[in-house]
């Protein structure tokens, strides 16, 4: 049974997504925690005063250039790496129908939340 | 009572009269020094001499020992009974891999996958005799040595969910393989298996569980020459999309 | 004839729930799920600010919500998990060779923890600057 032939190997487009994944993992290790810490729970606790994230604060930061696009980074990246991780968790969890559907549905999304992040500060610019 | 025994399941199939695995008990005298793989043996000696299981070296060389010991993959020849006692031990034949026949499995997908990576020197251009031996330093040795301590026990393959998913997953130990060979200093044949790797079945069925690494008896660390073939597949698909070929 | 007949197990589908190395896998991918929700929030937040002022503080006061609180103490537990995860295996995919020998992982998850905590206290400071 030893095959001469050379077999045809297909080349998958995963390292795309993989790069994106770990570049969203990366800033998501890093960053991901003080953020939930300082949004999410210290300022509604008052332990940091909300003037620091006041509307005029944030405002003034969202629409300088490099603003947005931290902004844009912060907010958007992450999810490339989580909706990559929930694509592939779907198949760990044995759900095998539709797995073309499912990367239409799971990337789209990550793009779709981009766009609309982007779009939003661009109108604010 | 002087002699304390260890009470031993096994997950028994005999394929000529079972429809499918039921588990059956024995007690084995118990002994600190007494490896997993030697209660078998005592067994077959003196209890039950229907049970089958592959052994050949008895020191964590052949490979031939691998099961599930309470459900992880070892090698029988490398884990004792005092690593459990006074617990039971529950022996099961290596998960992942079709029953041949008690703790025996069909073993025939694993050394395809092994063989399908091209695990064989691809030199630039074949030297002659005369011309001697191909030259390698320590350093260029040391590249590669890691995954070349393979010794196709195949409990990585019975530690990893993307394999069980999917049996086209090329899989752990034969992945480690090839990287062994593309980090050869006298292979030339990288071009080549660069193609098996980038493939879905190649390096990217794997979602980095990284179990395959812990169970590994010999360090081998799977999990980190994928990772390492992923970094390299993602510049080759780099250089493709500039350079199709 | 041949007596052969191999048996073939079934994955169970709760096989992440038998194996406590599985389980903390899919914490580990299961972490995602609070963190697409975190960023959505704050996705919300943005599409909240281009509104003005008045939806810029109504999303602020949501998020003084004791609910909203809860939330984001589960996603802060499961991100830092995410954390060190990932700080565990960053070293797998960087074959760093110094003199012939490969930099020990231990080094490189060193220096990761040594710049998250960095990289956190600046960002508390340059906050509440
Ligand atoms: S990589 Fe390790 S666990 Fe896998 S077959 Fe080789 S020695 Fe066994
Ligand atoms: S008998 Fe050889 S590895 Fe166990």
């Amino acid at each position: 049974m030893s095959n001469t032939t050379e077999k045809t190997y297909t080349r998958s487009h995963e390292p795309i997504f993989w790069g994106l994944f770990g570049a969203g993992g990366m800033l998501t290790a890093f960053l991901t925690p003080v953020m939930i810490l300082i949004t999410g729970i210290l300022i509604p606790l008052g332990l940091i005063d909300s003037k620091h994230l006041s509307y005029e604060k944030v405002h003034l930061f969202a629409t300088s250039w490099y603003g947005a696009a931290i902004v844009l980074v912060l907010v958007a990246l992450p999810l490339w790496h989580t909706l990559h991780r929930i694509y592939h968790a779907l198949h760990d969890l044995g759900i095998k129908r539709g797995r073309d559907l499912q990367q239409v549905f799971c990337y789209g999304f990550a793009f779709a939340v981009s766009i609309f992040v982007f779009t939003l500060l661009l109108q604010m610019f | 009572m002087n002699a304390s025994t260890i009470t031993i399941d096994i997950l028994r199939y005999r394929p000529e009269m079972d429809e499918k695995p039921f588990t059956q008990s024995y007690e084995v005298p118990y002994s600190a020094d007494l490896s997993v793989l030697e209660s078998l043996q005592y067994i077959k000696d003196h209890l039950d001499s229907t049970v089958s299981f592959r052994w050949s070296c008895r020191m964590a060389i052949c490979g031939s020992c691998g099961m599930m010991v309470n459900g992880v993959p070892k090698l029988g020849c490398k884990v004792f009974l005092r690593d459990y006692y006074p617990k039971k031990v529950t022996l099961a034949p290596l998960a992942n891999f079709p029953i041949e026949r008690d703790l025996v499995v069909v073993m025939d997908d694993f050394i395809d996958k092994l063989e399908s990576v091209k695990p064989y020197l691809i030199p630039e251009k074949e030297k002659d005799l005369a011309t001697g031996p191909h030259q390698q330093t320590p350093l260029q040795m040391e590249k590669f040595k890691q995954f070349s301590m393979c010794i196709n026990c195949g409990l990585c393959y019975a530690a990893c969910p993307q394999y069980a998913l999917d049996k086209k997953f090329t899989g752990p130990a034969a992945l480690a393989l090839l990287a062994r060979y593309n980090r050869d200093s006298r292979d030339n044949g990288e071009a080549e298996r660069m193609k098996i790797v980038n493939q879905e079945e190649g390096v990217w069925g794997c979602t980095f569980v990284g179990y395959c690494s812990v169970v590994c008896p010999k360090d081998v660390d799977p999990a980190a020459a994928i990772q390492l073939l992923k970094v390299d597949s993602s510049k080759d698909y780099l250089i493709g999309m500039f350079k199709p070929d | 004839m041949s007596k052969r007949k191999p048996y073939v197990r079934e994955l169970p589908i709760d096989w992440w729930l038998k194996n406590a190395f599985y389980t903390k896998y899919m914490i580990r991918e299961g972490s995602s799920l609070f963190i697409t929700l975190y960023s959505l929030i704050l996705a919300w937040g943005v599409f909240r600010l281009s509104q003005g002022e008045a939806a810029f503080n109504a999303w602020m006061a949501a998020l003084h919500h004791p609910f909203s609180i809860i939330l984001h103490l589960i996603a802060l537990a499961l991100a830092l998990y995410h954390t060190v995860t990932w700080f565990s295996l960053a070293p797998k995919a960087i074959a760093l060779w110094i003199k012939g020998k490969r930099l020990p992982d231990k080094f490189i998850i060193a220096g990761h923890y040594g710049a998250f905590v960095v990289v956190s206290i600046f960002c508390l400071i340059i906050i509440t600057l």
